[in-house]
């Protein structure tokens, strides 16, 4: 049985008060909340074998390893990744497609095209932007209908013998459209281009068997999913990570060096160039552990209870747009009042204790698309509550009293 | 009346206020009264960056003094700027150029002059003396 007043107890932040009332926490999509699970690995790792990894003949440094790299173990079968070397630990997403645009900037060219979703985060638009300006490639974007779903004939049409890679966030974080990866995946394939999907936002609430996907590069950040942050992963395939020149120079990714030459170490360390975020790393695999205890399913059951709860109290606020009404969709709800900034609401939203976020959600083209400076995004965890939907519910039609 | 002076009325108001409501009521107001920017001068270079809202300032000098007038999207923004504006329009440069705005938090808005918070009141405030500096130089 799904408990989520248990549940709530694993949170110590949950209990805190802002401006004088109880937390409300909707700002899940930017950073989730940390369990004291996870948070007990933390300290335990700072208490007791706190050592730099892969390097040291001494116990500490082999029980940060074991612990390190189990935990690299963890996200392998979480994602049923089929080899562990194909795991790079990054500090989050935005490092790890930077690793992967820096890389293929080595081989692409000149008339070589690139396809980005038109619902990209800023982290996936700006590399790929950079990377074009240095190769020469050409930048398409796959566009998006109203409701904030791809146009998938579109899609196929900008595909070709030309296009070389597709970049597309598995879930959009402003609009939390769940987008149809295997789709966009397989046609990829078929005229040999290479795939990034950005899972930052699925991996909260979707667990992805990226065997199955048959994708080529998956991106995850561990702060999204009640891990702490600057840590997370970069999945690649291995023929890719072989093919894939290394980011950054440094300890850890060599095999040998003289002046003359250097070789790099194998997968995965030839790209983990220097002291990693170890503790992270392992909190990173106890995070995984803590979700999986619930289970991914009856988490995801519940966030959908939510949403359709929230959705419905929402839309009977008289001017009250929601941006992004895709079928698929995660607990995401990016609205709108007519005639007032998202960025009043969330002001006073804010004196309420409620935490939303307000603006373009590094998304500056949707904002584009839709024609409005920001919107007002709530976005829900498993930890949240009907009675908090209810506060938010109550806290946006105050300010749409005291604002209009 | 100085900018001092200003500063002071605007406290005594904000002062008649026991609630954080009454206090953005109140400042939503204001900016309602904002005076407002006149159309021709919303443009791109009158923008001031740093802010989630857009907020556009313009300055004229009248006689050896500066008016302020403004617009922003946002209408609590708007209602910040009301009360920045009330205190330095109308004022000497130099004037403006020595002023401090520690009166924001008299009046319970400080957490608005947090620099990482995206109003952008800080940058506001710097445009304001930026203007000042450079019309002071001009009347030099
Ligand atoms: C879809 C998406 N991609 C990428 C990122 C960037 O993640 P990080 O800041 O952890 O690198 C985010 C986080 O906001 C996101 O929502």
């Amino acid at each position: 049985m799904f408990d989520v007043k248990k549940i709530r107890n694993d949170f110590p932040i949950l209990n805190r008060k802002v401006n004088g009332r109880p937390l409300v926490y909707l700002d899940n999509a930017a950073t989730s909340q940390t369990p004291q699970q996870v948070i007990n690995v933390i300290v335990d790792y700072y208490s007791n074998y706190n050592a730099n990894i892969h390097r040291g003949v001494h116990a500490l440094s082999q029980e940060a390893t074991d612990k390190y790299e189990q935990a690299r173990k963890k996200i392998q079968e979480h994602f049923n990744i089929g080899k562990s070397h194909e795991i790079v630990y990054t500090s989050g997403t935005t490092h790890a497609i930077n690793l992967v645009a820096n890389g293929f900037s080595s081989f692409l060219k000149q008339g070589d095209e690139i396809l980005v979703s038109a619902m990209e985060h800023h982290s996936n638009i700006v590399p790929w932007q950079m990377l074009a300006e240095r190769t020469g490639t050409i930048l398409k974007v796959i566009p998006m209908s109203l409701d904030g779903e791809l146009e998938m004939d579109a899609y196929e049409q900008l595909l070709s013998d030309k296009t070389k890679l597709v970049f597309c966030n598995h879930v959009s974080n402003a609009l939390g459209t769940i987008n149809p990866i295997q789709e966009i995946i397989d046609k990829a394939h078929e005229v040999g281009a290479a795939v990034l999907i950005d899972g930052a936002q699925a991996a909260p609430h979707i667990k992805s068997d990226l065997q199955a996907l048959n994708v080529d590069f998956y991106t995850v950040s561990a702060h999204k999913m009640c891990g702490p942050t600057g840590v997370g992963m970069l999945y690649g395939k291995e023929e890719w990570l072989n093919t894939l020149p290394p980011y950054q120079g440094g300890g850890e990714m060599i095999a040998e060096v003289t002046f003359e030459k250097t070789t790099y170490a194998d997968l995965p360390h030839k790209f983990e160039a220097g002291t990693p975020n170890i503790c992270g790393g392992i909190a990173f695999g106890a995070a995984l552990d803590y979700m999986n205890a619930i289970g991914f399913e009856s988490m995801s059951e519940y966030e959908k209870e939510l949403l359709d709860y929230a959705t419905e109290k929402l839309l009977e606020i008289e001017g009250l747009k929601i941006y992004g009404t895709a079928k698929d969709k995660t607990s995401v709800i990016s609205f709108n009042i007519d005639g007032i900034h998202p960025y009043d609401i969330g002001t006073i939203l804010d004196k309420l204790g409620i935490a939303v976020r307000t603006g373009h959600h590094c998304a500056q083209p949707i904002m584009d698309f839709y024609k409005i400076p920001g919107t007002v995004r709530a976005s829900f965890s498993f930890y949240n509550t009907k009675e908090e939907v209810d506060i938010l519910v109550e806290g946006v039609q105050r300010a749409k009293s005291m604002l209009l | 009346m100085t900018i001092e002076e200003i500063q002071e009325e605007i406290v005594d108001e904000f002062s008649m206020f026991d609630d954080w409501m009454q206090r953005y009521e109140y400042m939503i107001e204001l900016g309602k009264s904002l005076p407002l920017i006149n159309e021709k001068y919303k443009t791109e270079d009158n923008i001031i960056k740093g802010c989630q809202s857009k907020v556009w300032v313009h300055a004229e000098l009248e006689d050896d003094k500066l008016v302020f007038t403004a617009d922003s999207d946002a209408i609590i923004t708007k209602g910040i700027i009301a009360i920045l504006i009330r205190s330095f329009s109308n004022q000497r440069p130099q004037d403006i150029i020595n002023a401090d705005t520690d009166f924001i938090d008299e009046i319970g808005l400080k957490e608005h002059l947090s620099p990482t918070r995206a109003n952008g009141l800080v940058s506001m405030i710097k445009q304001l003396k930026l203007y000042a500096v450079a019309y002071q130089t001009q009347l030099n």
